[in-house]
């Protein structure tokens, strides 16, 4: 009792010290003896340090050209949502923390002088000062609103091309679009209507205020959930990475639970405007390597159906290990093999019952021309924290958001405890 | 014979408030986890920890721990209202499972009541079917 009062005087002690910054600083600053690698597995010359910790659920974040570093929280914390960090001292670790915004979400980029930000029903924006700082974090412009958010699948990530348009993730509030959601042998609805305002990427301008589905295009379909999506601006495309369908099994006669833990890949695609992936019709089956019928809707892991036109993956990545972040490097730290390929932050699966569950870690896709040049590597693995998942809740660390700082190192996020790591080269 | 009519819920109820001591058989158990293993582990995990963010645990949460009748209902009408559950909110639907039988859904709930951390009242068949009689 008496060791409690005596902290908690000192935290208030703390805080009337130092009133521009909240606990969060505090608690990250914390001197805590440091583990190897922040306790990654990395490949060799490469090293991480813990950049933050505790800062609550970081999902995307973006480094700014001066090196800031904007954390998107999905639960607010101490009542705000945004996150920015400074290195001022330069020693690879934040000692400078401002906080913002009153709304909770995933989404964060930016482009031009404007640092965009999504709750999962609105995207704003806030205008950048020359030092990358927040101008009026009070009083963003809404750009987006009243986006589709049925809870499930409702995060909205987002990304800008060259040209002034902002690419913004629908998720569909659905596994695979049945009469009964993820019911037994319940058949898909035919045609599925949740395509007209979800399950799919929208393109809408950078510069505009208040848009909603009128001004907005339906840039890609049948993409059941993107969370991870960027901008390859070596061939000026976009790229996504959709989550995919979970159980498979609730069609015994065709897939047992074993099967539905290695069967429907997680797909990387490249979506021009007006690609079609597939979903909820098709998904690609990493058995038979093609892209087959969903059993809602006739499929029996075979048959292909109505698929043979839909997109093509560019990766397909194993069942179930959720891609949530997607960032083509293009740093100068990292050696050549890694300059425009790609990573891709995996938060880890959870259905995969009986086997154990997979995924929390960052891959590697070397990419040439705009296209894969190579096989998929596990670039950063441990994040875990123990050696075997079952459960997703035994994982300490969950990767879910990627950025590239201004002198080329990688930030990881982990969105269950609130820890950035910071990856480096050094030959 | 309208005053029996009127008895039989107050009964009911009462024999649902009463049945407090008995001991959880081991054979219910075993009944239960079947049940549980077919039907729930994968949302719900095998050590009841649910997913965070997107299925609710099963580990000392009120739901779990309250009501028979409205565990019962969530098992025959399924879920999709998103309520927040104990400061959590979760964003998967639940299927209704009502295809399974009374003895089933008494099993597996008489289980998950007394697993991963749970000690309540054991769910009987009888209160199955008194919920499934009353509930559209």
């Amino acid at each position: 009792m008496h060791k409690y009062s005596i902290g908690a005087l000192l935290l208030i002690a703390a805080m009337m010290m130092n009133p521009g910054n909240d606990l969060l600083l505090s608690k990250s600053n914390q001197h805590l003896p440091e583990v190897a690698n922040a306790g990654l597995k990395l490949p060799d010359h490469f090293s991480a340090v813990a950049f933050a910790d505790s800062l609550g659920r970081a999902r995307h974040i973006v480094a700014s050209k001066k090196g800031l570093l904007y954390i998107k929280l999905s639960r607010l914390v101490n009542g705000k949502g945004i996150l920015r960090l400074k290195d001022a001292n330069g020693d690879g670790r934040v000692d400078n923390i401002k906080s913002f915004c009153n709304y909770a979400g995933t989404g964060i980029t930016i482009k031009d002088g404007y640092l965009y930000a999504s709750s999962d029903d609105d995207v704003f924006r806030y205008k950048l000062d020359e030092n990358d700082e927040v101008i009026n974090p009070d009083s963003p412009e809404k750009i987006i609103t009243g986006l589709l958010n049925r809870q499930q699948h409702n995060t909205k990530s987002l990304v800008l091309d060259d040209k002034g348009n902002i690419y913004v993730n629908i998720g569909a509030p659905s596994n695979s679009c049945q009469v009964v959601e993820r019911s037994p042998g319940s058949k898909g609805k035919d045609p599925c209507p949740i395509l007209d305002s979800a399950a799919g990427i929208w393109q809408f301008r950078a510069d505009k205020l208040n848009q909603s589905y009128g001004q907005g295009v339906r840039y890609a379909t049948g993409l059941r959930n993107v969370v991870g999506l960027d901008w390859n601006t070596e061939i000026n495309e976009l790229f996504v990475v959709q989550h995919g369908r979970d159980q498979l099994d609730m069609f015994p006669e065709y897939f047992t639970a074993q099967q539905n833990a290695i069967r429907p890949s997680e797909e990387m695609f490249m979506v021009k405007k007006g690609a079609n992936c597939g979903w909820p019709y098709c998904y690609f089956d990493l058995v038979e390597n093609k892209k087959v019928l969903a059993p809602e809707y006739g499929g029996d892991g075979k048959k292909t159906g109505r698929c043979e036109g839909m997109e093509q993956p560019v990766v397909a990545f194993p069942a179930h290990v959720a891609p949530n972040a997607l960032l083509f490097y293009t740093g100068d730290m990292f050696p050549e093999k890694y300059k425009h390929g790609a990573f891709v932050a995996f938060h880890g699966s959870w259905n995969r019952s009986p086997e154990k569950q997979e995924g929390f870690y960052v891959a590697f896709v070397p990419f040439k021309n705009g296209k894969p040049s190579g096989p998929w590597e596990i670039f950063a693995d441990g994040f875990a924290g123990v050696e075997t998942v079952m459960s997703p809740r035994e994982a300490k660390h969950r990767p879910c958001g990627l950025a590239q700082g201004p002198d080329g190192a990688l930030y990881v996020s982990d969105d269950v405890r609130g820890k950035i790591y910071r990856i480096a080269y050094k030959k | 014979m309208k005053k029996i009519i009127l008895l039989v819920p107050v009964v009911v109820v009462l024999l649902m408030a009463f049945n407090t001591s008995s001991p959880i058989d081991k054979a219910t158990m075993e009944r239960g986890k079947k049940v549980y293993k077919v039907y729930c582990a994968t949302c719900h995990q095998a050590d009841g920890g649910g997913v965070p963010s997107l299925n609710p645990p099963l580990q000392k949460t009120t739901h779990v721990l309250g009501s028979k009748t409205k565990l019962i209902r969530i098992i025959l009408k399924g879920m999709n209202t998103h309520e927040e559950i104990d400061g959590e909110i979760y964003s998967n639907v639940m299927a209704p499972h009502n295809h399974l039988s009374d003895q089933q859904i008494a099993d597996v709930l008489t289980y998950i009541r007394n697993s991963f951390g749970n000690k309540a009242v054991a769910v009987t068949p009888g209160d199955v079917k008194y919920v499934r009689a009353r509930t559209k």
